[in-house]
């Protein structure tokens, strides 16, 4: 018997950091944004998206890729909105993963400006997934506590802009807006914030205005 | 708990390592885990001990290193070892900080039977 020690020194998730890399190139290439969406379930992802759909459809293309452990609901909400929706039904799987979002790729329009994806509910496991976005949203509601920035740090560490939704239930909740923004810039001073509401559709032009930013910046860097 | 999803891609390296090598069995697995990885160490395990059932790695063992999250401040220099999350120089106040170790998830070492 011969022993042998073999240095490594790969990453786990390296496979899907390759596949993620090459769909931001591909869809970088076309001029389209690339969103990923995370938050707990019933945080406001699917929501936020119907206001984002109403307010830019008339200037902007945009398309939606849900990801759930199960049912093409959130899909069907999107469509009702005139938007082209994928559903990834996962069977279970808590998160989504780039090869995933790679099988859908060649359907998607090359004509777009955004393709949003709208993570499986769940603050843990899609954190440590790169899908090829180039902006990574972390969803947070009110009635979830102000204390999740921390609780949760990867989701917060990882993500490019914070998005407090359900702000209408700020004056029946102790929820601690200050202390909740201020924990999230601690663990993560780059990170934009908006303050949300889609049931008032208040803060949703702020936030558009911030993916027609980044929009910009990449049709520019590709010019 | 996307551990196991994460142990399925370690037993794709560990396949094709394996079969490189050519080697009869693997012996041991040595993973570095950072604090700010994502991952729970201890069902890393779990998974890892249930993965490993009819493979080349059936009578391997799984080795976690932890490692701690560490940065360096861009402006004074300081090193500190992170353990509260609070991402801002302690000696300066300032926010441009670059992580150098503890966000990693890495498979450092296979030892094989050849």
């Amino acid at each position: 018997m011969k022993k042998k020690e073999v240095l490594v020194l790969e990453e786990l998730l390296g496979s899907n950091k390759k596949i993620a890399s090459e769909i931001r190139e591909k869809l970088e290439k076309k001029g389209i944004l690339t969103i990923n969406l995370l938050g707990s379930p019933g945080a406001g992802k699917t929501s936020l998206l119907e206001r984002i759909a109403e307010r830019t459809k008339a200037d902007y293309k945009m398309a939606v890729i849900e990801g759930d452990i199960e049912t093409e609901r959130d899909a069907e909400r999107i469509r009702a909105k005139g938007i082209p929706a994928w559903q990834i039904i996962t069977g279970g799987a808590c998160h989504l993963e780039a090869k995933m979002v790679g099988k859908i790729l060649p359907e998607i329009p090359a004509d777009l400006d955004f393709l949003f994806i709208e993570n499986v509910g769940n603050l843990v496991c899609p954190a440590s997934y790169d899908l090829g976005e180039n902006i990574r949203c972390v969803l947070l509601s009110i009635p979830e506590g102000d204390d999740k920035p921390k609780k949760y740090p990867k989701a917060f560490t990882t993500s490019d802009c914070l998005v407090i939704t359900k702000s209408d239930l700020l004056p029946a909740l102790p929820f601690n807006l200050e202390h909740a923004q201020k924990e999230a810039l601690q663990i993560n001073p780059k990170l934009e914030i908006f303050n949300t509401s889609a049931l008032k559709d208040s803060g949703i032009n702020e936030l558009i205005e911030y993916f027609l930013s980044a929009l910009h910046k990449l049709r520019q860097k590709n010019a | 708990m996307h551990e196991l999803s994460i142990v399925a891609s370690l037993f794709e390296i560990l396949e094709e390592k394996a079969k490189e090598q050519k080697a009869k069995k693997i012996l041991s697995v040595k993973l570095k885990v950072g604090a700010l990885s994502g991952v729970v160490p201890e069902f890393l395990e779990t998974a890892f001990d249930i993965y490993k059932k009819d493979t080349i790695a059936s009578e391997s063992k799984l080795k976690i290193e932890k490692v701690p999250l560490k940065i360096r401040c861009q402006l004074c220099g300081t090193e500190i070892v992170k353990d509260d999350l609070v991402f801002i120089c302690e000696k300066c106040d300032s926010t441009e900080l670059k992580t150098l170790s503890g966000t990693e998830l890495l498979l450092e070492k296979i030892e094989m039977e050849v």
